[in-house]
């Protein structure tokens, strides 16, 4: 629905709330399976004709970023032991997060699901690898993603990826024979991003700016699937922040959500799937509190909220006395999993070889107090020779780094915002720590000047958001069944990462796409 | 260096304008579709204005760089012929940069040798303000003239070469140049 017509549709075989990956991989395929679906969504739809005026916001200060995250709308706090800057670490609007997002999407590996079992930290997931298995293989084709069967880590997989892999870059070689003789093996990225033409979208052209903004629509953002899902019949209402689900003791009965004219409406439907990332999906449960359910909704746990993940960087960079090639894309070409899945650290981590180490030229010349042969000079002198090793590191569920109500701070609608309490356990600083040391490494062996290591001190967020709604069997630890619906609630369906209950150490998304595709099967039989 | 009009199509290109040769341009300021609010073109770049962005552009450009000229009408007028307000934002820094430059040295900013116009701009404080699209006339001469010259510039393989990219963040280069060890060589045919 392009249109401006927010009025609620006749009651519906479903309601997902937020168009991210996880609520439009959900809408697409219930559409396509012919039921009647209705998406609601808080923020705006991006007309892919503005993109280019999208990069221009990015790349030239003094506009306004590319996806108007921040204001009344996104008030929050922060009071945990560390600042979680989360404007930072999401998008509204038609297509989520995936709008400003990387793209680098890999499949957990199989201990992440079994971390308590093997290892006495975490939790286990209710489901196993070999559940998964089949939703990665068909996430990976939801996302059409790039890639290569050259990692000697993963986990086992039949299937060839999509796409090719985008090639190594000019500095993976580099890395790659530090990396050789250092004994680490070094493998392709997956990413979701077009290696080549297909009928959703044109190949990468190199824009280089893919976090926040692809102008060519090579990289995978999830208004892919909301196109999906309204071609084959779902309505999809933008700038509809839905207020709270009303319910009885069983089931959700309706959304009620509120539109830019002021008005509120009810989305009636049989079932509700709750899709709005791992931070808003919390809120809406805790804000659709009733005499039913006192301390939220699917609360009876007292759970919702509790875990919250997310994964922390680690890098070291530095300069090397020849060519380097940054930034010339926007993406990564090479990862190594070498210490991921053993126990010095226990914490996952997965170390990520940078395309975009070190200033672009493009970028700094907007910022400088100098031009002519002055500025020239600097840029040369600036760019060229830089190189970095990132990496992401686990951090294991921990009841007390969670989300709130804030009662003091309420948003444009007046509602309570989120609070994030938020801090960096023992064994993810020693993880990053170790993280450090391998960088470190990698970076001598290449007779580098190093200038900048993040360590556990300078460590933040990967703007991954998850545990906060965890999935199990029991209904007195965990807040939803393995099949991802509530267990207070008949019809209420929860998608997205809030749903893991230990993240392990790999971007989420693929993850979040293969349990909808999940979720989207069970939900089909169950209506 | 000598610039191009093929580099301004280049550059246009990292701004996701289709040029394709097809230009707005008017003869003079007074040409072209006149909003009759205030009598600015609508969708046209005058010649005065041009020119004040070229004087600029011998500032803050390279000062081997030759053929501003061109690359900026080029460049402008491609970019500037479909977005309505940032064209005004664009032609009124220029006007008002222009008024300072008689007002200040008693000639227009054409006129000004290179260094008095240099000195023009830093006493307006164009090198160290905050870009600013609405702010005073230093954040909006950084903005409308400063940088978009200088975007024009350094996001697109003219500029992005001096410095060792051929491909640099904002340009549509392609998915090889990240694979190379160097920048291929200029050619008759395009860049290889
Ligand atoms: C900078 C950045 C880089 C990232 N890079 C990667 C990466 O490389 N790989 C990876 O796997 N992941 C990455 N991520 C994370 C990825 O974007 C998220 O995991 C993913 O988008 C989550 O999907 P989701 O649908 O659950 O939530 P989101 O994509 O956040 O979408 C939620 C939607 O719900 C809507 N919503 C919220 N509240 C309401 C409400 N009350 N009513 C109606 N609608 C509501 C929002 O408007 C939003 O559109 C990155 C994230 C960021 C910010
Ligand atoms: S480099 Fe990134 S921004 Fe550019 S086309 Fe490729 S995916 Fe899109």
């Amino acid at each position: 629905m392009a249109g401006s017509d927010r009025t609620p549709a006749p009651p519906a075989d479903v309601c997902i709330v937020g168009a991210g990956p996880a609520g439009a991989i959900v809408a697409a395929r219930l559409a396509e399976a012919g039921h009647d679906v209705v998406v609601l969504d808080a923020g705006p739809r991006y007309e892919p004709e503005n993109r280019e005026r999208q990069l221009d916001a990015h790349l030239r200060p003094g506009m306004e970023g590319p996806w108007g995250t921040g204001g009344e709308r996104d008030a929050y706090t922060s009071s945990g032991e560390r600042h979680y800057p989360l404007n930072a670490a999401r998008v509204k609007g038609i297509g989520g997060s995936t709008l400003h997002w990387q793209a680098m999407v890999m499949r957990l590996h199989e201990r992440d699901f079994e971390m308590d079992s093997r290892h006495g930290v975490g939790a286990d997931w209710p489901v196993d690898y070999a559940d998964l298995r089949p939703y990665y293989a068909a996430a990976e084709r939801e996302l059409g993603v790039a890639g290569a069967d050259d990692n000697p880590f993963a986990p086992p997989r039949e299937k060839p990826f999509p796409l090719p892999a985008f090639p190594p870059s000019h500095s993976d070689s580099i890395f790659a024979e530090a990396c050789e003789a250092l004994g680490l093996p070094t493998h392709s990225v997956p990413n979701a991003r077009n290696s080549e033409p297909t009928d959703d979208a044109s190949a990468c052209v190199g824009y280089g700016t893919c976090k926040p903004v692809c102008p060519s629509g090579a990289k995978y953002t999830a208004e892919r699937h909301v196109a999906r899902a309204e071609t084959a019949g779902a309505r999809v209402v933008d700038r509809a922040p839905v207020q709270r689900l009303v319910h009885d003791e069983t089931a959700v009965d309706a959304a009620v959500y509120a539109t830019p004219d002021g008005e509120q409406h009810r989305q009636e439907a049989r079932a509700v799937v709750l899709a709005c990332g791992g931070v808003e999906n919390v809120r809406l449960l805790l804000l659709s509190a009733s005499d039913a359910y006192p301390d939220g909704l699917a609360n009876s746990s007292g759970l919702v909220g509790r875990y919250f993940m997310d994964h922390c960087f680690a890098g070291v960079g530095g300069r090397i006395d020849r060519p380097t090639r940054q930034n010339h894309v926007g993406f990564n070409t090479t990862e190594c999993h070498a210490l991921y899945d053993g126990t010095d650290p226990l914490a996952g981590v997965k170390l990520e070889f940078l395309n975009y180490a070190g200033p672009s030229p493009a970028i700094d010349a907007l910022h400088a107090d100098e031009w002519g042969d002055d500025l020239l000079d600097s840029l040369r002198d600036s760019y060229g020779t830089h190189l970095a090793v990132g990496g992401l590191v686990e951090q294991f569920p921990d009841a007390d780094n969670r989300i709130t109500l804030d009662r003091s701070t309420t948003d444009d609608h007046g509602n309570p915002v989120p609070d994030v309490e938020w801090s960096v356990g023992p064994e993810t600083r020693r993880a990053i720590e170790r993280a450090n040391e391998v960088q470190r490494a990698i970076l001598e062996e290449l007779d580098a000047d190093i200038d900048w290591i993040v360590g556990p001190d300078e460590t933040g967020p990967a703007y991954h958001h998850m545990g906060t709604t965890r999935m199990g069997t029991d209904p007195g630890s965990s807040v939803v069944a393995p099949d991802c619906r509530a267990h207070d609630l008949d019809n209420l369906w929860i998608a997205g990462s809030s749903v893991f209950p230990t993240g392990g150490g790999m971007n989420p998304t693929l993850t979040i796409a293969a349990l909808s595709c999940r979720l989207a099967d069970r939900l089909d039989r169950w209506l | 260096m000598n610039l191009s009009r093929r580099d301004a199509l280049a550059a246009l290109a990292a701004t996701g304008v289709v040029a394709g040769g097809s230009v707005a341009l008017a003869d003079d300021g007074t040409d072209g579709n006149v909003d009759p609010a205030d009598g600015v073109p609508e969708n046209v770049i005058g010649d005065d204005t041009v020119a004040i962005l070229a004087a600029v552009g011998s500032v803050v450009y390279p000062d081997a760089t030759t053929g501003i000229d061109p690359f900026v009408e080029t460049y402008v007028s491609g970019r500037l012929s479909d977005d309505p307000d940032h064209r005004r934002g664009v032609v009124d820094a220029a006007a008002e940069l222009d008024a300072t430059a008689r007002d200040w040295f008693d000639a227009p900013v054409t006129e000004l040798d290179r260094s008095t116009c240099d000195r023009l701009l830093r006493e307006l404080g164009v090198d160290a303000v905050d870009p600013d699209p609405e702010g005073s006339l230093s954040g909006r001469v950084r903005f409308y003239i400063v940088n978009e010259l200088l975007y024009a510039f350094y996001s697109s393989p003219t500029g992005g070469r001096l410095v060792g990219i051929e491909n640099p963040v904002g340009y549509p280069g392609g998915t090889e140049s990240y694979r190379r060890a160097s920048m291929g060589e200029e050619t008759e045919h395009g860049r290889e």
